[in-house]
Formats: C-alpha cells, sequence, structure tokens
C-alpha cells in the first residue's frame, strides 16, 4: 500500500524516472511528501525510502539536513523572516519580534490557532525588498509592521489562497516534455552528427 | 594512474627519506616509517572521508607547503611533507581545542576513559587549559538507538565512523547523520532501530564513549581488566578477538585487526554472548540451556544427582562397555564445539577404545565431510578477491556473519562479481550481479544448468535465461578465479541434494575452489580430526572406515540397533531437525553426555560430564577455511569441569586404557607429530593469525596492534600467551607430512537424489538459519535474547495473492506431524511455492514450527497452506 | 560619474510584465541564438565563449569557456546549472529565474550543444517557489517549442533538462555539494582532489557546474559574437555583470553595469543606481562580493569593480553582491549576525568550521549583547586563524571546502578596521549602539 495518495504517487514515480540513479529524486520526493502531509511523517519516509532504495534513517538524516524540511508537524501557513545581514540592516529583527506578538507564539514554533509556524530565516535573495517575509517559501514583500498585519488578515481571510498555497506545495506546474529516448541512441546520433559536420567543413575547406 | 613498474616510492617526511607503496595513504607510509599522525576519523578498513582534519600536515605544493589531510592524500614519487611544523602543530592543536570545546568533561565516568583516542591524544598535545568558556551542547544523554547501543551525543565528535561502518562495511544504513553544522548528530529512525547484526563493531571503533554497548556499560573500567588473543567459536569464520575479564569475570570480546580473517570486525553474537559462559553458574535447572554444569551427575530413580568424578566416569564407563559389547552397539554424536585437542582426544577414545566406526561432529545439517574434504579449498582471503564467487549457501549474514562481510567488501569495494544461487531471503542479494533463484530439491538441476549452460534440466527454472547465460558467462569455462562457497542452505530438505550439486560443479570446473559454508563453531576442527565416517585424524580418508552418521545412529537407536550414544555436547535435541525421532532415539537407549552447558537434551542423559567451554579452555581450532589458530583460557573453569582432552583420557583409564594425552599439549603434540596437521605449532605461537592446513606458513608479518582504529585492545604485549610458551616449549614437533585427503573420484558418489514433483496444492519448505536462534550461546544471553525473533512463514507475492492473504495474516500449516497456525511474511526472495521457517524459533504460541511441519522420511518436505 | 551605456545583456526584458512568457521571449528574438548555435560546430559555439572570457558569476570567477575546454578533450557527461544563490545578500539569479526563465533556458542548451551532453540539470533553490515553477514552465514551453528534447529545432542534437529543487542549505551552492543533493544525499562537499567536478563530478562522472547567470550570458554572445562581449568591460573582467546592491542605500536593487568602468561608487551613489545612502548618512565599509568576502572601508569606494582589481586589493567580487554599511550601522552585530549564518550553514563534516563557527558566534553574541572580555577580540582571531591559518587572502584552509575559511572574513575585516568599535562593546558592556 502507498502512504502516498495515487495522484501524487504517480508523480513521485515519474519524479524516480527522470533520474539516472533513483536516489537522486530523494528532496523532490521528500518535496512530495510533504506536499501531501504538510511535513515528513514516518509513512512518507518510509515510503521515500523504499522510492529511493535506501532506508528510514537515511532519508530522515538527509532530510533533516535541509531547512525546508519539517519532521513534526506544523501550521498551514509557515511565515519564515529573515534577520541576515541585509534584512538586519533594515529591521529584519524587529520585524521578527513584530511578527512573534501578531501571531502569538515565538520563533520556532506554532500559534495556538495551529494555522501559522513562526521561523527565522537566512538571507531569502529578495533584498531589496528587506526585511524579507516568506509564507510557505512564496515572497510576501510585506516590508512593514502594518502591511506584515493585513498580510496574515488576508491570508486568514483566504484571500491569499492563489499565491500562497497550504505548506509543503512547492511547484504546481507539472513536468510536461521530457527527452523519452535511449541514452545510448542519444549518443549515437551525436557521434554521427559530429561526423557528418566534419565531413562537410573538409568538403568546404577543399 | 602510477607507474606499474615501480612498486616503491620515495618521500620525504621531516626531512627524512622513506620508502612508500605508490598510491599508499600518507598517514600510512609515514606511520610504517615510525611517525605517527593523529587522527580520529581515518580507519585503515574504511574510505577515508578526512572530516576530522586532524592529521593535517604541510605538504609541499604547485602554490607552496599548504595543509592537508594525511589520511586522503596519497603519497607520490618525491612528494615533501612536514609533519612538525609550527603551522603543523598550531593547526592540530586547534582542531584538537576545536573537538574539546563541546566535549563533556566526564571521563571519570565515562566508558571510554583511560582507553580513548581523544583523551590519549589530548594527553599527548592538549594544552590543558581550555579557552571555552561557553555553555556546552546539551543533548539527552544517552539515547537507545538500538537494542544493544547507546548512544551519548554529547560526547560525539562527528568523526563518522560509524555511519561509514553500518552504510559502507555492513550495508545497514540504519543510523545516519542528521542535522546540520554543529547540531549535527547520528541517529536512527524512530520506525527502524539500528538492529544490525553488525551494530558492537561501531561501539568498538567509536575514538570517544559516545557509543557504548549495553552489555558492557559500567562493568568494568579499562586498567582492572586482563586479557588473552583468542578465536571467537561461536561460528565456524574464526574470528580473532581479545577476551577480556575481570577477576574471573568476562567483561568484553573485542575484535583483532587479523589480515586473513575478520579485518578486527565481529557479529554481535559472537561479541556479547558472553553471560551463558560465566553468567550461569547459578542456574539450577539443568534442562535450560543456560545452565552451566559445574559437577558430573549420574541419574538415579530417574533424576540426575551430582556424584563423584570417580562415580560418574565409572557409570560412564559400565554403560559404554555394556553398549559395545552388542556389534555396532555404541557411537558418538556430535563434537563441533571441542577444541581440535579435545575432538582428536575423543576421537582415540571412539575408535581406539570404543572400537566404534560411529562418529559424527554434525547434526545432520550439513554436507558429507568425505565430499567437502575432495574439494580444491579456497582460503577466505582468496574467495574475497576472487573474480567470481558463487555461493550455494544460506543467508550467509545469518549463518557465517564476517564472511559474508569480507564477500560484501569483495563486490563492492573491489568490483568482483558474485552469482548467488539463491535459496531464500539473503543479504548478499543487493550487491549480487546474478541472483539465480533455486527451490528446495532442485540444487543439483540448478548445477547442472550452471554446467551446461542450458536449463533443461529444470521443469519450470525460477530464473530467466538471460540470468543463466550472465551466470555462466561470470564463471567462465573452466573456473579459473572463481571460488564456489557452499553450505547447506536447506534443513528441510537431504543433504544429497546439495551434495550432488556440490560434485557437478566440481567436476564442470575444475579450476574452481571451494569454500565451505558450515557455521557451528570448531565444525571442520571437528571433521579434521577424525569425528565423521570415512575420516581419519589430519585429513585423512579412508573408505573403510565405514560408520554410521549422525542420522543413521538415530536410525540405529531408534531400532535397537545400537545400544548407546555418547554425546559430546549437549544440545542434540537443539540441533537435530527432527526432534522427534531424536527423542525416540534418546529414549530408547543409554546416553552418556559430556557437556558445558545444559538443555533439554539431559532430559535422556543417564551421566552427565561437566566440561569446560570456550575462554575456559586452552587448544586450537579450524576454521572454515582450514586455518588453525589458537583459542585460550581467560577464565578458570567453574565447579569440576574438566577438558575434554581429561575426560576422554581418563574414561580410557576406565576401560583399562592408556591415550597417551595427559594435557591438551600432548594432544597437540600428538596431532602435529602423527598427522602432520598444524596444532601444537599453533598452539605455542598463540597470538598469531594461525596457519591453514596443507599451505605453507604465511611469511607475511602480522598486522600491528592499532589502538587508534580498534580502541580498548590494551596492547600487543598484553595479548596472548607470551606467558605460557614456557611450558609448551619442552615439545619439539618433528614435521610430518600432511596426509592426502581424499580424492572427488574416491568419494563415494553419493545416494542418487529422486525428487517428488511439485503438486499445486503444497507448497516446498525452506527451513533456513538465522544468527539469532534459541541456541545455547543466545539462551544464555538474556541481552541477545530478546533479539531473537518469532516464526513467521514467508512466501512470495504472488502466492500471498494466490491465497488471498497478506503480511501478518495467520495461515493453516500443515505438514508431516500436524497443523499449526503461522503468521505469514511477504518475502520476495523466496522462489513461487516455496514456503521458508527459521529454524531455533518459536511461534508467537510457543510451537517449534520445525518440529511440527518436517517430514525427515522425504527429500524435500512439502506443507498444505489454508486460510482460516 | 556611472557608465551606462552598454548594453543589456541579461536584464533586456525585465521591465516587461510579462518577461516570463515563452510569448514575450520569442517577440524579442527568443531561441535565434540557439538556432544560430545549431548551425555551428559545437567546438565553434565554445569558441565563442572562450574569446568572450566570459567569467564565472558563481563567486570563483573561473572563465567559462577555459572550464569547457579543459572538459571538452574527454567526453562530458553532465551540465548542472547553480542556482541555490543563497550567499547573503546575494539576489540577482533570483531576479533572472522569475524574470527570464527563457534566457536561462536556452543559455542552458547552448552549453549543453557546445559541451554535447544530452543531460541537464538546474539546481534551483528550494526557496525560490515561484522561480521553479516558472522555470519549469518554461522548460516545458520549450519542448512544446521545440528548442528541447528529442532532436532539437530539427537538428542532430538532444537535450534533456531537469529542474531540481533544493530544499534549504546554503552549502548546496558549493559545487560538490550541490552534486550530492542532486544524487539525493545530505550536501557534504566532496573532499579535494580532485578539484573540479569536471574530473569525477555527478555519479562520478565528468560534469560541468556553471551558474545561473553564467548561463544566462549565452544567447547573447552567441547572437552579437565573443568579441562584442569582450569589447566590454576591461581586462579579464569583460561584459556587464549583475550586482545586487542592498544594505544601507536608497535604492537598493539587481543592477547590470558593464564592469571595470564603473566603480563602488558609481554603483553606491549614481542616482540611476544606489542614489546613496540613505538619509545621507556617512558609508562605513562594504561589503564587495557576499559575506565570504572580507570587507572594504570608503577609501575603495573608487576602486572599478573588475575581478582582478577587488582581488588586488585583497578581497573579492564573489557573488556580486554589495552591502553597504553606514555610521549607524554596529559593526559587532553585523559580524555577529555573519558568523551566525555561516555557524548555522555549516555542514558539519570539518572540526574547524562546525565547532569554530558555533564558537565564535558565542563569543560574538556575547560582545554584542554583554559579557564580553577583553581576551575574547585577540581570542576571536585566534580561533579564525585555526580555521583560516594565516587569516591572509586568498585564504588558506584547514577544511574541506571554502566555506570554513570565509568565516573569518567578516570577523577579521570588523576587527581590524573597527578594532575600536569591539572595544567600546566590551566597556559598554554590551552594544553602545542599544
Ligand atoms: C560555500 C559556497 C557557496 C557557493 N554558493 C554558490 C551559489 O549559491 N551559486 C553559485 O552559482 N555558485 C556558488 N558557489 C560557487 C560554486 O562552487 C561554483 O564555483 C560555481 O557554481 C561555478 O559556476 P561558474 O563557474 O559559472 O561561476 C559557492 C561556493 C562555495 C564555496
Ligand atoms: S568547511 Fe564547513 S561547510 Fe565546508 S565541508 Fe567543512 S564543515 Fe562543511
Ligand atoms: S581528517 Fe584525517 S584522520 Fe580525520
Amino acid at each position: 500500500m502507498s502512504h502516498f495518495r495515487t495522484e501524487l504517487r504517480q508523480r513521485a514515480e515519474e519524479l524516480v524516472a527522470l533520474y539516472p540513479r533513483k536516489r537522486s529524486a530523494m528532496l523532490p520526493l521528500l518535496h512530495l511528501a510533504q506536499e501531501q502531509d504538510g511535513y515528513l511523517s514516518d509513512e512518507g519516509i518510509a515510503e521515500v525510502a523504499a522510492l529511493t532504495g535506501t532506508t528510514p534513517a537515511d532519508v530522515r538524516g538527509t532530510a533533516s539536513f535541509y531547512d525546508m524540511f519539517h519532521l513534526e508537524p506544523v501550521g498551514k501557513y509557515v511565515v519564515g523572516i529573515c534577520t541576515n545581514i541585509a534584512c538586519l540592516l533594515a529591521g529584519g529583527e524587529e520585524m521578527l519580534d513584530h511578527a512573534s506578538a501578531t501571531l502569538g507564539c515565538a520563533v520556532g514554533s506554532t500559534s495556538a490557532d495551529g494555522l501559522f509556524t513562526l521561523e527565522e530565516t537566512e538571507c531569502l535573495a529578495d533584498c531589496n525588498l528587506a526585511p524579507c517575509v516568506q509564507v510557505n517559501h512564496r515572497y510576501v514583500r510585506t516590508t512593514t509592521p502594518e502591511a506584515f498585519d493585513g498580510m496574515i488578515e488576508d491570508l486568514r481571510g483566504g484571500r491569499l489562497d492563489h499565491d500562497v498555497p497550504s505548506h509543503g506545495t512547492l511547484i504546481r506546474v507539472r513536468r510536461s516534455g521530457g527527452l523519452r529516448a535511449d541514452r545510448g541512441e542519444v549518443v549515437a546520433e551525436r557521434a554521427e552528427a559530429q561526423a557528418a559536420r566534419e565531413a562537410r567543413a573538409a568538403k568546404e575547406t577543399k | 594512474m602510477t607507474d606499474v613498474t615501480r612498486t616503491t616510492v620515495s618521500i620525504t617526511v621531516n626531512g627524512r627519506v622513506i620508502e612508500a607503496r605508490p598510491g599508499e595513504l600518507l598517514i600510512e607510509a609515514a606511520e610504517r616509517a615510525g611517525t605517527f599522525i593523529p587522527r580520529f576519523c581515518y580507519h585503515p578498513r574504511m574510505e577515508s572521508v578526512g572530516n576530522c582534519r586532524m592529521c593535517l600536515v604541510e605538504v609541499e605544493g604547485p602554490r607552496g607547503a599548504t595543509l592537508q589531510p594525511a589520511c586522503y592524500l596519497k603519497v607520490n614519487d618525491g612528494m615533501n611533507v612536514d609533519t612538525e611544523s609550527e603551522k603543523v602543530k598550531k593547526a592540530q592543536d586547534g582542531v584538537l581545542e576545536f573537538l574539546l570545546a563541546n566535549h563533556p568533561l566526564d571521563c571519570p565516568v565515562c566508558d571510554k576513559g583511560g582507553e580513548c583516542p581523544l583523551q590519549d591524544q589530548t594527553l599527548a598535545h592538549g594544552s590543558g587549559e581550555t579557552r571555552f568558556i561557553e555553555e556546552k551542547r546539551h543533548f539527552v544523554k544517552p539515547v537507545e538507538i538500538g537494542e544493544l547501543v547507546l548512544l551519548d551525543r554529547e560526547r560525539c565528535i562527528q568523526c563518522s565512523r560509524c555511519t561509514r561502518f553500518a552504510s559502507e562495511v555492513a550495508g545497514d544504513a540504519q543510523i545516519a547523520f542528521a542535522g546540520r553544522g554543529d547540531l549535527i548528530e547520528v541517529a536512527s529512525s524512530p520506525t527502524q532501530p539500528f538492529d544490525s547484526v553488525f551494530s558492537g563493531n561501531t561501539v568498538q571503533i567509536c575514538p570517544v564513549g559516545a557509543l557504548t554497548a549495553k552489555p558492557y556499560r559500567f562493568t568494568a573500567r579499562p586498567w582492572d581488566l586482563e586479557q588473552v588473543e583468542s578465536t571467537c567459536t561461536t561460528c565456524a569464520v574464526g574470528c580473532r578477538v581479545a577476551v577480556q575479564s575481570s577477576g574471573n569475570r568476562l567483561t568484553r570480546v573485542l575484535g583483532i585487526d587479523s589480515d586473513p580473517v575478520n579485518h578486527g570486525w565481529l557479529c554481535d553474537k559472537g561479541r556479547f554472548t558472553l553471560d551463558a559462559i560465566d553468567g550461569n553458574e547459578a542456574a539450577v535447572d539443568v534442562l535450560e540451556a543456560s545452565t552451566r554444569i559445574t559437577e558430573p551427575l549420574v541419574r538415579r530413580n530417574g533424576t540426575l544427582t551430582p556424584v563423584s568424578w570417580g562415580e560418574a566416569l565409572a557409570t560412564a564407563a559400565t554403560l559404554l562397555r555394556g553398549a559395545s559389547s552388542t556389534p555396532n552397539g555404541v557411537g558418538a554424536i556430535g563434537g563441533a564445539a571441542l577444541t581440535n585437542e579435545g575432538a582428536f582426544a575423543w576421537e582415540r577414545f571412539v575408535r581406539g577404545v570404543l572400537g566404534s566406526e560411529n562418529l559424527d561432529a554434525q547434526y545432520g545439517d550439513g554436507l558429507d565431510a568425505a565430499l567437502l574434504q575432495a574439494l580444491p579449498k579456497a582460503t577466505i582471503d582468496e574467495a574475497a578477491s576472487a573474480r567470481t564467487v558463487v555461493t550455494l549457501a544460506g543467508d550467509l549474514r545469518e549463518e557465517l556473519p564476517i564472511l559474508f562481510l569480507r564477500l560484501r567488501e569483495s563486490a563492492v569495494q573491489r568490483g568482483n562479481s558474485l552469482v548467488e544461487l539463491s535459496f531464500g531471503p539473503s543479504a548478499l542479494r543487493s550487491v549480487a550481479s546474478v541472483s539465480l533463484s533455486v527451490r528446495p530439491g532442485e540444487a543439483h538441476l540448478v548445477a547442472q544448468a550452471l554446467a551446461t549452460a542450458n536449463a533443461g534440466a529444470l521443469q519450470v527454472p525460477a530464473f530467466a535465461d538471460s540470468e543463466l547465460a550472465e551466470a555462466c558467462r561470470l564463471v567462465g569455462e573452466d573456473g579459473e578465479g572463481v571460488v564456489f562457497v557452499v553450505g547447506r542452505p536447506n534443513l528441510a530438505e537431504d543433504a544429497a541434494v546439495v551434495e550432488s550439486a556440490v560434485r557437478i560443479l566440481a567436476e564442470r570446473y575444475p579450476q574452481a575452489k571451494f569454500l565451505p559454508a558450515l557455521r557451528r563453531s570448531n565444525v571442520i576442527g571437528a571433521l579434521d580430526m577424525g569425528l565423521a565416517p570415512s575420516l581419519a585424524p589430519g585429513r585423512g580418508f579412508d573408505a573403510s572406515l565405514n560408520g554410521r552418521g549422525t542420522l543413521a545412529q538415530l536410525d540405529a537407536l531408534v531400532s535397537g540397533e545400537q545400544k548407546a550414544v555418547l554425546l559430546l555436547g549437549g544440545c542434540l535435541l537443539g540441533n537435530v531437525a527432527d526432534i522427534e525421532q531424536a527423542k525416540a532415539a534418546l529414549d530408547a537407549s543409554d546416553v552418556v553426555v559430556v557437556t558445558g552447558h545444559g538443555g533439554a537434551t539431559l532430559a535422556y542423559a543417564d551421566v552427565v560430564l561437566p566440561a569446560v567451554v570456550q575462554h575456559e579452555r586452552t587448544g586450537t581450532v579450524t576454521n572454515i577455511e582450514g586455518r588453525v589458530s589458537a583459542v585460550n583460557a581467560k577464565l578458570s573453569a567453574p565447579g569440576s569441569a574438566w577438558p575434554d582432552v581429561a575426560i576422554a583420557a581418563e574414561l580410557a583409564e576406565e576401560f583399562g586404557q592408556n591415550l597417551g594425552l595427559a594435557s591438551v599439549e600432548d594432544a597437540a603434540k600428538a596431532i602435529e607429530e602423527t598427522t602432520g596437521y598444524p596444532a601444537l605449532s599453533v598452539l605455542q605461537d598463540s597470538s598469531s593469525d594461525g596457519a591453514v592446513v596443507g599451505r605453507p606458513a604465511s611469511s607475511a608479518s602480522r598486522r600491528p596492534l592499532d589502538p587508534m582504529a580498534f580502541p580498548g585492545i590494551r596492547s600487543i604485549d598484553m595479548v596472548g600467551l607470551g606467558s605460557r610458551s614456557g611450558t609448551t616449549e619442552a615439545f619439539n614437533v618433528a614435521p610430518t607430512p600432511l596426509r592426502v585427503g581424499a580424492s572427488l573420484a574416491q568419494v563415494s558418489a553419493g545416494r542418487g537424489v529422486t525428487v517428488p514433483l511439485a503438486d499445486n496444492y503444497s507448497w516446498r519448505l525452506l527451513v533456513s538459519r538465522r544468527l539469532y536462534d534459541r541456541g545455547t550461546a543466545m539462551q544464555g544471553s538474556p541481552a541477545l535474547l530478546g533479539l531473537v525473533g518469532a516464526t513467521t512463514l514467508r512466501l512470495n507475492h504472488l502466492d500471498l495473492d494466490r491465497l488471498g492473504v497478506s503480511s501478518g495474516d495467520v495461515v493453516s500449516v500443515t505438514g508431516a506431524r500436524g497443523t499449526m497456525q503461522l503468521p505469514v511474511t511477504l518475502d520476495d526472495a523466496l522462489a513461487r511455492g516455496v514456503g521458508e521457517i527459521a529454524f531455533g524459533t518459536l511461534s508467537e504460541a510457543g510451537d517449534d514450527a520445525v518440529r511440527m511441519l518436517i517430514d525427515h522420511a522425504s527429500v524435500v518436505t512439502q506443507v498444505r497452506l489454508e486460510t482460516r | 560619474m556611472a557608465t551606462l551605456d552598454a548594453p543589456r545583456i541579461v536584464s533586456s526584458r525585465a521591465s516587461f510584465e510579462d518577461s516570463h512568457t515563452l510569448t514575450r521571449y520569442l517577440a524579442t528574438g527568443g531561441y535565434d541564438a540557439l538556432r544560430k548555435a545549431l548551425s555551428m560546430f559545437p567546438e565553434d559555439v565554445a569558441a565563442e565563449v572562450d574569446e568572450a572570457s566570459l567569467l564565472g558569476r558563481g563567486g570563483a570567477g573561473f572563465p567559462a569557456g577555459r572550464k569547457w575546454s579543459m572538459l571538452r578533450k574527454s567526453p562530458v557527461s553532465y551540465l548542472v546549472v547553480n542556482g541555490d544563490e543563497s550567499e547573503p545578500a546575494t539576489f540577482k539569479d533570483h531576479f533572472l529565474v522569475e524574470r527570464d526563465p527563457h534566457q536561462l533556458v536556452e543559455g542552458i542548451i547552448i552549453a549543453a550543444y557546445a559541451l554535447q551532453v544530452s543531460q541537464a540539470f538546474l539546481f534551483l533553490r528550494g526557496e525560490f517557489a515561484l522561480g521553479l515553477e516558472r522555470v519549469q514552465q518554461a522548460v516545458n514551453d520549450a519542448y512544446e517549442h521545440g528548442a528541447l528534447g528529442r532532436k532539437i529545432f530539427g537538428s542532430s542534437f538532444s537535450l534533456d533538462i531537469v529542474v531540481h529543487p533544493g530544499a534549504g542549505a546554503y552549502i548546496c551552492g558549493e559545487e560538490t555539494a550541490l552534486i550530492e543533493a542532486l544524487e539525493g544525499k545530505r550536501g557534504f562537499p566532496r573532499i579535494k582532489p580532485p578539484f573540479f567536478p569536471a574530473v569525477t563530478g555527478l555519479y562520478g562522472e565528468p560534469t560541468v557546474v556553471n551558474n545561473v547567470e553564467t548561463m544566462a550570458n549565452l544567447p547573447w554572445i552567441i547572437s552579437n559574437g565573443g568579441a562584442a562581449f569582450a569589447a566590454l568591460g576591461g581586462g579579464r573582467s569583460t561584459g556587464t555583470r549583475l550586482f545586487a546592491l542592498a544594505g544601507r542605500v536608497k535604492n537598493p536593487g539587481v543592477y547590470e553595469i558593464e564592469m571595470v568602468k564603473n566603480t563602488f561608487r558609481d554603483l553606491i551613489y549614481d542616482p540611476a543606481l544606489g542614489g546613496g545612502i540613505i538619509d545621507d548618512k556617512e558609508l562605513k565599509a562594504i561589503i564587495p562580493g557576499g559575506v565570504s568576502a572580507p570587507w572594504f572601508g570608503p577609501d575603495l569606494l573608487d576602486l572599478p569593480l573588475g575581478q582582478d582589481e577587488v582581488a588586488e586589493k585583497g578581497s573579492m567580487l564573489g557573488s556580486g553582491s554589495i552591502v553597504v554599511m553606514d555610521e549607524t550601522t554596529c559593526v559587532v552585530r553585523a559580524t555577529w549576525r555573519i558568523t551566525k549564518f555561516f555557524s548555522r550553514e555549516s555542514c558539519g563534516q570539518c572540526t574547524p568550521c562546525r565547532e569554530g563557527s558555533g564558537w565564535l558566534e558565542r563569543v560574538l553574541y556575547r560582545l554584542e549583547h554583554g559579557g564580553g572580555r577583553a581576551e575574547d577580540i585577540d581570542l576571536l582571531l585566534d580561533l579564525s586563524d585555526n580555521i583560516a591559518p594565516g587569516l591572509t587572502w586568498p585564504p588558506q584552509q584547514t577544511t574541506i571546502c571554502v566555506l570554513g575559511p570565509s568565516i573569518p572574513s567578516s570577523i577579521h575585516s570588523a576587527i581590524s578596521m573597527f578594532r575600536d568599535d569591539f572595544v567600546a562593546h566590551v566597556q559598554h558592556g554590551g552594544c553602545p549602539h542599544d
């Protein structure tokens, strides 16, 4: 029995097929497991271990290296606020304190209603709009405390549902194309083409 | 590429020119030349990762001298290295200071205190004062990452030795680094504990006290320990070990890095089954395998009663003499747990005193000893470097764990090919080039297919033609460079099936070599000492020595043709496949048991003679490759237990005969002098890697003890029996040529095999071995006994579908003796139509499935399955 | 005054609302360069790039053409494009993937053709959710358009691009860590040698790793010729470059300007660019190339924005990020925050980096928040020296990768330039700015 829903299981298998070695699909598969459960559940980890031919300890260990993966349940919205250098110079720490007050939860924890998890992040590469705030890895670009509070209200009211899907949903565009060719065939073609080009060049120089 | 014609290169270390092997690691080359470079993560038995940075040295390069990790850098000609410069010293001191920054100062209570590489290197290099005034890192401590291993994350220095061992060496990535940066920690999964059968190795190689073994934790301080070097006799690989005790209490067994055998590794069964030896003297129930037998016992009015040695020997002699008055009326079973000297003494007793040819160290679960002797032999090293290894054996990780590690390394690290004749679940499958699936009763047909590149002999092969073709390609024309590892994969199948397969392969591939995969401790030594029909001591084959093997003796005891049996070891009932028949046999006869432990068999004993067991005795043993090595006593035996040599000699005296074996040394001398089989010479050099029977002595010097790689083994001076040589010096063994063993042609062709056709309504039974079974060693070790799994019936998914059940569901299984309920487990390593159960396990309800289901009379066992 | 007459090489479409769509891309000459490249010899495509002298834009500044030609002797198996952009205050690749994903895709196809590889991976920082969607859409569109996949534009060249999301770990920007992550493992940088993934890269096979911006330059170079690119800029620093300007400036943002012809002062003060310091305060220091780079004081404002020019003064242009600190900035706080970043992002393999970063961070925290001791200042320098012996530039290292020796950059710079500020923190028992 697959822990992934049918549609996600299909996507998971497509992902594995994209890579020369199945373990390479680890990060995309973990994102997928997180898309389904909001965090990495034991069942999700077991499924990823099976799909990649690894062990649960290995998957868990790998996942825990990366900040975007959560091994414990988190809120529907993970709010990340950067306090790194550019944001520090633009009031990132103050913004983080403000967010903590607004959401009523400490940094690293989840609000009482279970909707929001607040995180202090490293640089999010949007420093021209510092301090930088992301919700579920979508830039919300609210650089003032007032704008932040308005954004939180909009999230609560469902007004940002299109821009900010639930936590875990990373890429909503599904890969549609693909090479779908035998690698050997492609390599052979490449060699042939090179030979043809050379022959042509030789003729031209004559 | 290095210049292949050069065998050495010159490098300069601290201004001194030294020779090194091309491609050798700098840390190794320097050490051989006497320059020790500090290290933590480096381990000579694993790939270098260079992450602790302790081994930084200055190496001259195109951009001037730079700091490079000596554990990762390979030497090349002309390399100029400074290991003592100011810059090096500062870098190394810096690394040490960083390592200690967050390390707790709990050495006085730490298990590793006194034998800790971090402590040692701190004393050697550390500044003695700390500049770190911050709060140290805190973790909950310790956490149980597996049944046997505890982790104290505060002590961990992130060297990754344990995680690399688990994934790289053992192939069990059940522990891995979690987290990042200074929060990085070793972790197992909450859903899958670190239950690798090799878990104890991680404790041994941990360079700090982060990993500790539950059974050893807090039992001793290193400076209280005494040790001897010995050979593990838990299975027949014969790993070299340091056996440590505190007073007369065994505390710990550590693996010694022996090049030809175990590379320092041990399995957890070998490492942790110690309580069985010294932990249960107090137990009194002689029917419990965990009980030590400490005094002679004679059955009086139906109860075993303690008596003097004199009385016990006299009673035993009376019983045996009575039975031997009938022609062929007596015999001996067992002996694989003995030393070679013990086995030799009993062979002298049975053949020489009792005049019986009925003797067999195997319990009907091995292979024809004469056939084994006739095969051209491979060493473990040869198997582990063979171009292609073909296994025709059970799951080697379960049966001969360290052989599994060696073969796995060969496939994974050296890229050699592995062809598996696969009977069922096997840990080697994932690294095998080809697995040819074999159903019970068909091994000889698969061998035929491999010999002819044609699967025609099989009605329905359980593998594809392409797989067979690939296997044949890997084996090649005449088997040159190929080693066959042959064992007894199925206890519910007549040995003749596999023996016939072995014969076919040996005849077809004359250049191939064979490595026996018999698992019981010193079984090879016992057979070599003549505890087998047709074999005389010292690899002598004599077709005229034609006695009964174990199964034939049991038959003869049941029928009354044989009157009495001498059991060399008390675990007959725990080892035969058909327990009911064995009980009937013992019921019908006089039974004399020589044993160190109790067990169910003693319910049938008339006389019980207490013998010393491993770690209490001195002698030699022979492993699967024919390597004879020494075992040494670390403890004195409890009560009045005697060495087997003494028991056999004294019993002979009761018959008025003198075996001429007054001591173990006498026996060793007699073996070597009369047969040329290495014995006394090995005993006298008991801290060596031993000698392989029939091979010239190795001239390679022994690998020196490396306390950084295998901490805990105190120092080479403490190892071995240097002090004992005084007592043995008097002996000088005249070189005697080893006898020529049997040739393949001489050995009888064996019984023909006719396997009943498979029918559509039954499943063929595979009874395979697990490392953790309910055998004597495990029964006496509470730490491990909990790891024995309950019996389940494993089936292929097609069979599950056919039955309409899934993993965990219970089915009714009907066999030769009735019907029982067993849960099923999915295992696609099994061929369709085959059901597997593990020997030596019990079902949840406490039933022994093997006893219930096995069909002793048939070549294969068939069972019927029904869903409730 | 800044020199702003150079063509926009990688940011020409950015001002369009629909700059990320295939429609806009095709309307602005998109995929013409690819068609041109496909009509050329792969070696000639590589030769154009070599002639352009395009320096890698990921940080190390190694010439792309040289990297490829080192490799083309033995066949390359994979092209891996580095879009992990996580160096603090660097946000130019973010700009490129969101605003002009097709340009990036086209660049990748051109590079793959020059290298004759049929499999490319684009590793994008996981936090770029929108960028990931846009690039995946662009890849899908390119397949549809025939610019990717089997027999591209009817030629005999085939290519697959897999968009691979990262998951939040700065170290995966280091090329060997990136490869490990691409193999599905923890992002542990690989030990060297081999020094380049070129020898043993992805799956142990020869692999070229290039930055996103490096790729984005290729369509223009092929369309206009390497010589045209080389004619811009100066010295080894040819062409234009995206600079991410952040910190205490009036107009932080990404600016494409010609290299060498412009100086730090131009970038920071030109009204068309940074527009000067907020509230017209005094400039205190700049971090010229990401937080791994040693700092410059106001005395170096007139240094040209060129790789060698900056290197000569003991720092680097690195990732093209420039952070401006002014008189209101507490350098102890800045240094502490940067060190905290490294401590959080150290992969944890090497003892000096793992333990050193955490220790340094805690000492700096004490200095900033109270509890600093006079001896802490020299302790900081000595611990730094144990990670980067000699505290030289370019640094020596006791670690596997260069994250380790990057840690001391800001500490060493700040203490060298503003020791008094540190002393003041000790004396004040915390931050005097608070
Ligand atoms: C710690 C560290 C982080 C790095 N981060 C990035 C990064 O985010 N993006 C990038 O392109 N290169 C990064 N690099 C540089 C890459 O290792 C590599 O040199 C570069 O991707 C090569 O591309 P280029 O030659 O096109 O510049 C980083 C290097 C180090 C040591
Ligand atoms: S220097 Fe730091 S980031 Fe780089 S490999 Fe070592 S521990 Fe990891
Ligand atoms: S880095 Fe060489 S021993 Fe650890």
